[in-house]
C-alpha cells in the first residue's frame, strides 16, 4: 500500500507545515510597524463632577448633538426578536431602521434583498450615512441584542462625532482588535465616512471575500476600519466595568454568584450598562420593564441630562 | 417564611438583597439557628403551613407588636421592593383593621390575599388575628395559610385593601414578571390568572412601575431583580409614571 502511506506522509507533513505557520503568526502578533499606534483604548463616560461643570446651555447642546441612528440587521428567521426589538429598545433611538435580508409580510423593514450578512452591513451603512440627517452617532446591532440608548448617549456625550470612533466590547484576534457584533457596535459619523470610502477598495476591504473560509463580519468591519485609521475602543464605566455585554443578565448574575458571592450585583454589571445579548423575547420584555419602569419609590437621581420617553409607547 | 434546608439555596439571597431594607426582618423556621432563624413549634411541609403562619404571627404579636407599624408575610422565594410597600401603605392608618396583597376571589366570600405574593397586616389586623385564635373565633380549618388567614380576617371583620396603583396596575404578584409582562393576543384567562378578583391585565399594563412583590423567584432571579430595581437605569430618563401628581409623561 505504498500510495496510501505516501498520502499519509503528505498529509502529516502538510499538517505540521500549517501548524508551524499559524504558530508563527500568533507569536508575531507583538510587532507593530506604525508610530501612531493603537493601544487598547478604554472609553469612559464623563464623570458626574465633569458633567456638573457644564452649563445648562452646553448640556442641552450636547443632548441634541448626541442623537443616535440605529441600524438593526434582521432576517425573517429572527422574526420574534425582530418584533421584540421593534416593540422595545429601538423606540429609544432617534431614528431606527430595520435592514432585512428579505422582506417579511409581518413587519416593515428596508429590504436589502441580499443573503450575505457582510454585504448587507455594507449596504446598510451606506444607506444610514446618506439618510442620517442631523444624526451623528450610529449603533449597529442584531435584534438579539438589547440596547439602552440613553446610556449609550451618556457614554458618547462629550465625544466629537467628527472624530473617528468605533466602540463596543473589544476582543483581540492576533493583531486585530475588533468590536464584538453580538454586543452592538457604535460608530461616529466620521468613522462611517471613512468606512464608506474604504468600501471602494476591493483589495483591503472586499465586498465578497475570496478566502476559503470567510472572516466573521465583525472582523471584516474591524479590518476595513483599521485600514482607514479607525481603531476599536472598549466602552467602560468609571470602575472599568464593560458596558457592552453579549451575555444575558441572568448569565452575568449567575457568573457573579460563583465568583463574588458576597457582592453579587455590585461586582457583576454596570449601573449604566448599554447592551445585553442572548435573551429571549420574554426576557427582553421583562428587561424593558426592569430598565424603564421598575424602581423604588423615593430614589431620585439628579442627572444632569434629560431624555424624554418616546411618543406612543406603553412599555417604558 | 423559610426552613432549614432553604437557608443556603434561598434565604441567604433574601438576606443579601431586600431583607436589609425592612426595619425588622424575622426568618421563621422549624429550627433555631445562627442565620438567624426563629424556632416556631411546627414541623415543615405544606400541611403545616397554616400552623406555621399562625405561630409566626403569634410570636410577632407577643414580641414585636410595638416595634413596627405594618407586618408583611413573605416566602423565601418572594422578592419585595420595601420602599414601594412603604409608599403604598403610607396613606393608610395602621390602627384600622386592614390587610393588603394580591386579592383572590374564591373560597372566602370577601376574598383573600395570595400567600406567595406576600400580604401585609395593619397593627389592628394583627391584633384581631391573634385574638381570633385566642377566643376561638378562628380555628385551623385548612392547610392553605392564605385561605385560612383570609377566612379569619373575614370573621374578625378586617377589610380587604386595594393594593393597585393609581392607574389600576397590580403591585403584588404571585408569579414572576415574565408571566405577566409579555404581550399576548387577547385570550381567555390563563390558569395562573383564574383566581383574580380584579380583572387581570396581560402585557405592560399588568404591573405597576412601583411593584411591591414577585413570587417563585429563584436565587439568580433574586439578584437580577435587585439589579433591575436598584442599579440598572437609563441615565437622564424622565420616568412616565409620577404617582405624586407631578407632570405625567403618559
Amino acid at each position: 500500500m505504498s500510495e496510501g502511506s505516501s498520502f499519509m506522509k503528505g498529509m502529516i507533513l502538510g499538517g505540521i507545515f500549517c501548524l508551524v505557520i499559524s504558530l508563527f503568526e500568533t507569536f508575531n502578533s507583538g510587532t507593530h510597524s506604525e508610530g501612531h499606534e493603537h493601544l487598547h483604548h478604554h472609553l469612559k463616560p464623563l464623570s458626574k463632577d465633569e458633567l456638573q461643570k457644564l452649563s445648562l446651555s452646553q448640556m442641552s447642546d450636547l443632548a441634541l448633538q448626541v442623537q443616535v441612528y440605529c441600524l438593526i440587521m434582521v432576517t425573517p428567521r429572527l422574526l420574534l426578536h425582530w418584533a421584540t426589538a421593534n416593540d422595545t429598545w429601538s423606540k429609544h433611538c432617534d431614528k431606527s431602521v430595520f435592514y432585512t435580508s428579505e422582506s417579511s409580510k409581518a413587519l416593515e423593514a428596508f429590504d436589502l434583498q441580499e443573503q450575505d450578512e457582510w454585504v448587507r452591513i455594507r449596504k446598510a451603512i451606506k444607506h444610514a450615512y446618506e439618510n442620517a440627517g442631523d444624526l451623528r452617532w450610529f449603533f449597529l446591532a442584531r435584534p438579539t441584542t438589547f440596547a439602552i440608548i440613553e446610556n449609550l448617549k451618556y457614554l458618547v456625550l462629550d465625544k466629537d462625532p467628527s472624530q473617528p470612533f468605533y466602540i463596543g466590547h473589544t476582543e483581540k484576534s492576533g493583531e486585530l482588535d475588533y468590536v464584538e457584533y453580538d454586543s452592538g457596535i457604535v460608530l461616529s459619523y466620521e468613522a462611517m465616512r471613512r468606512l464608506i470610502e474604504m468600501f471602494k477598495d476591493e483589495d483591503k476591504c472586499p465586498e465578497r471575500g475570496h478566502a476559503l473560509w470567510k472572516m466573521p463580519e465583525e472582523k471584516q468591519l474591524a479590518t476595513c476600519l483599521k485600514y482607514s485609521g479607525v481603531f476599536a475602543e472598549n466602552g467602560e464605566d468609571a470602575q472599568g466595568k464593560s458596558l457592552f455585554n453579549k451575555k444575558s443578565v441572568s448569565t452575568l448574575i449567575s457568573d457573579s454568584m460563583g465568583q463574588n458571592p458576597a457582592d453579587v450585583v455590585e461586582a457583576c454589571c454596570s449601573d449604566m450598562a448599554i447592551t445585553f445579548g442572548g435573551m429571549n423575547p420574554s426576557q427582553i420584555q421583562v428587561l424593558m420593564y426592569g430598565v424603564y419602569r421598575l424602581r423604588p419609590y423615593g430614589h431620585d437621581f439628579q442627572d444632569s441630562l434629560t431624555f424624554l420617553p418616546p411618543k406612543d409607547s406603553d412599555n417604558d | 417564611m423559610t426552613r432549614p434546608q432553604h437557608l443556603k439555596s434561598r434565604t441567604q439571597h433574601i438576606r443579601a438583597t431586600w431583607g436589609k431594607r425592612c426595619n425588622i426582618i424575622l426568618y421563621m423556621s422549624s429550627e433555631k439557628s445562627d442565620f438567624p432563624t426563629i424556632r416556631l413549634n411546627v414541623s415543615e411541609g405544606r400541611s403545616q403551613l397554616y400552623w406555621k403562619t399562625i405561630r409566626a404571627f403569634q410570636h410577632i404579636h407577643t414580641h414585636h407588636l410595638d416595634d413596627a407599624d405594618w407586618f408583611l408575610k413573605a416566602d423565601d422565594d418572594t422578592f419585595v421592593v420595601v420602599e414601594n410597600l412603604r409608599y403604598g401603605l403610607s396613606k393608610h392608618n395602621t390602627e384600622e383593621p386592614l390587610y393588603f396583597g394580591r386579592r383572590f376571589m374564591p373560597f372566602v366570600a370577601q376574598g383573600y390575599m395570595s400567600g406567595g405574593a406576600g400580604y401585609v397586616l395593619s397593627k389592628e389586623a394583627l391584633r384581631r388575628f391573634v385574638k381570633g385564635f385566642a377566643d376561638g373565633f378562628c380555628t385551623h380549618n385548612t392547610e392553605n395559610e392564605d385561605i385560612g388567614l383570609g377566612h379569619c380576617m373575614q370573621t374578625m371583620k378586617v377589610q380587604m385593601g386595594d393594593s393597585r396603583d393609581v392607574l389600576g396596575r397590580q403591585t403584588f404578584h404571585p408569579y414572576p414578571p415574565d408571566y405577566y409582562l409579555p404581550r399576548q393576543t387577547p385570550r381567555s384567562r390563563p390558569w395562573y390568572l383564574i383566581y383574580e378578583h380584579y380583572p387581570p391585565v396581560e402585557g405592560p399594563g399588568c404591573c405597576s412601575d412601583l411593584a411591591i412583590s414577585f413570587h417563585y423567584i429563584d436565587a439568580v432571579q433574586m439578584h437580577v431583580l435587585q439589579y433591575y430595581t436598584y442599579h440598572l437605569r437609563p441615565h437622564g430618563y424622565k420616568y412616565r409614571f409620577n404617582p405624586d401628581g407631578r407632570s405625567d409623561n403618559i
